[in-house]
């Protein structure tokens, strides 16, 4: 088990020193000044303009100034936008919870729709419940999710008015954050209908981000199923007469779902890269608007935190999802 | 037909015909990935024919028309079969001259991607050594990030536009081609016709492209698929999020963009746009889907 997560890191981090080196280049690869662009100011003396130079280390030599970065970056310090004038660090941890919330109930949509989803598939196999299941899945896995937020925005909240159209709870209530995750918070508040709220203003960007993941696994829940069912343990446990349901159930299932646990750990870019599209729509405060507003506002300290924590996040979630991989799969033994 | 078919791909004949009647037997048994060539065909000519068959200019303002809805409901006109936009652009001729936009997307982006990603992987893969860690490194490192962000970022430092947007995507799609190339490379390396080959006299870049390459071409076809839909929901994303085709461009994402205000207000701005790309991406993935059915040995059915 050490021995392969110290293999793991051998691959994580030149991988992250390379993703740093990214998102340290990227502000001096834009067209511009770097130090006008950071500080802000447009219009400069040369005396505050090497001043500003000099504060911001950019009369060092290059790598000494990557270095620092990095040591920065280790330490914690992030820089601090050029909007707010606020550490970007902070920044992020306040708004990271809303992205955390919606990821968390959409992929527990997915997973809670897409296992049962890709099974009976795989049992019906070409039949019309397979096809019809697998077609929507195709759907899914197609959909503009920009262009499905729309729309059921214009059903739910538009002609249903069921819905709200954006943010993350009514401005009725107002109760201090504990967590960071309004359907906790709300509960914990105790103000009547908050919780009631918060779950009305989840549902549609839940929906939305979830989309995509949940056709991902039940396709990858289906072919996983079909690829085992064929094996001859499967038709031995049929033989000694087993009742389907443990066949299916605790045989065939068990080592189905070793794919599709790669899959769901794969889902993280597409739920992270998913949520910039989705938090705009619905003014969701999370990171993934923040990124889209701060790529407008021209806020590069924080585009450049950004990039390095959402693929921070990305690589943990991996080596999370890698070492688990060895729990559940009793033929891997590290 | 089928049965044609069938009987041409069981005979031995390894000549090109006959592996194509083999292609298209497996391909042809799966509904979906013919519905979805025949969709996409039909985009192609649309795509090609937009100026003829638009029955406006996609970029004219009747200013005596604005949001007006589909000739079925009540206050539209059959001048605008799909009604106008905001400033009276007809919704049917821009979403028609939309489909050269996407088409022509998929096709610049998934190009570069492949041959970008052919070269970089055969390298890697017929190298080995050094060569192939630093390659693969940079590779992870752009997997790091999710593709969308990326490429947003690169919007932002390359310009707001069309074409960065697609370079941007293509660079981002690209990792993939290199890692399918770089393995199917390595697989294929050790073999007897390589090793053939070699001593027959023939010289590196002989072996890598001609030699090795058309024996790895089955996945990558795969992938190129996926890459096409992926560029083009990706530059729709893109164009929604105000970074790909500007404004007036009929792109379908910048549409969409253009349209967000109205949604309440006029149905037919925000459907049909993305209506568009849910039925180019979808035609596309049913094609992959049988693509990899009728490529992938291990799925055929002997």
């Amino acid at each position: 088990m050490l021995r392969f997560l110290l293999g793991r890191l051998a691959v994580l981090i030149p991988t992250f020193i390379g993703v740093s080196i990214i998102a340290f280049s990227f502000i001096r690869l834009l067209p511009g000044d770097p130090v006008a662009l950071l500080s802000g100011e447009r219009v400069m003396s040369p005396e505050r303009h090497a001043q500003i130079t000099h504060e911001l280390g950019y009369d060092r030599h290059i790598v000494i100034q990557y270095l620092d970065y990095l040591w920065g970056v280790l330490t914690g310090d992030m820089g601090t936008s050029i909007v707010t004038k606020q550490p970007v660090l902070g920044q992020f941890l306040t708004l990271f919870p809303a992205t955390l919330e919606l990821s968390t109930c959409a992929i527990l949509l997915a997973v809670i729709l897409g296992i049962p989803a890709g099974i009976f598939a795989a049992l019906k196999r070409g039949t019309f419940f397979d096809q019809s299941i697998m077609g929507t899945a195709l759907v899914g896995y197609s959909m503009p999710i920009f262009w499905w937020g729309l729309l059921l925005i214009i059903l739910f909240s538009g002609i249903l008015q069921w819905t709200p159209v954006s943010g993350r709870i009514s401005l009725l209530y107002y109760f201090p954050s504990v967590t960071g995750f309004m359907l906790i918070d709300s509960l914990l508040s105790g103000q009547e209908g908050a919780f009631k709220s918060a779950v009305s203003h989840l549902i549609l960007p839940t929906i939305v981000l979830a989309t995509i993941p949940l056709a991902v696994i039940a396709r990858q829940t289906r072919s996983a199923m079909l690829e085992v069912l064929g094996e001859d343990y499967v038709r031995t446990a049929r033989a000694k007469g087993l009742p389907p349901f443990r066949v299916v159930g605790v045989h065939a299932l068990r080592n189905a779902m070793i794919p599709v646990i790669t899959t769901i750990g794969l889902q993280v870019g597409v739920l992270l890269a998913g949520a910039i599209l989705t938090e705009t729509i619905f003014s969701w405060p999370g990171i993934g608007k923040w990124m889209v507003d701060s790529v407008f506002r021209r806020d590069y300290p924080v585009i450049q935190a950004g990039l390095l924590m959402i693929a921070g996040i990305i690589m943990i979630v991996n080596l999370i999802v890698d070492l688990l991989y060895g729990l559940i799969n009793p033929r891997i033994r590290y | 037909m089928a049965d044609t078919t069938a009987i041409e791909s069981i005979s031995l004949d390894p000549s090109r015909r006959a592996r194509l009647a083999e292609f298209w037997y497996y391909f042809s048994e799966n509904r979906g990935a013919v519905i979805g060539l025949w969709i996409f065909v039909a985009l192609v000519v649309i795509a090609l024919l937009a100026p003829l068959i638009a029955p406006h200019l996609p970029y004219a303002q009747y200013r005596d028309a604005t949001l007006l809805p589909p000739f079925w409901q009540d206050g539209g006109r059959a001048a605008f079969p799909l009604g106008t936009d905001a400033v009276g652009r007809d919704m049917l001729s821009r979403l028609l001259f939309g489909a050269r936009y996407s088409l022509f997307i998929g096709v610049f982006v998934t190009t570069i991607a492949l041959v970008g990603g052919i070269i970089i992987g055969v390298i890697a893969g017929y190298f080995g050594g050094w060569i192939d860690t630093v390659i693969m490194r940079v590779m992870d490192v752009i997997l790091a990030f999710p593709s969308l962000l990326l490429a947003l970022v690169l919007v932002a430092v390359l310009g707001p536009g069309l074409t960065n947007a697609m370079i941007a995507i293509a660079l981002v799609l690209q990792p993939h081609f290199v890692r399918l190339t770089r393995a199917a490379v390595m697989s294929e390396k050790g073999r007897e016709y390589v090793t053939a080959a070699r001593v027959a006299g023939a010289g590196p870049l002989r072996l890598m492209f001609r030699t090795i390459l058309p024996n790895c071409m089955a996945p990558l076809i795969v992938q190129a698929t996926l890459s096409f839909s992926n560029a083009i929901l990706d530059a729709a994303a893109l164009g929604f999020l105000g970074m790909g085709a500007q404004p007036p461009t009929p792109e379908w994402g910048t549409m969409l963009a253009e349209a967000r205000e109205f949604i309440l207000r006029a149905w037919w701005v925000v459907t049909f746009p993305g209506l568009a790309i849910l039925i180019t991406v979808l035609a596309i993935n049913l094609m992959g889907d049988g693509l990899r059915d009728a490529l992938d040995p291990k799925l055929k059915r002997s």
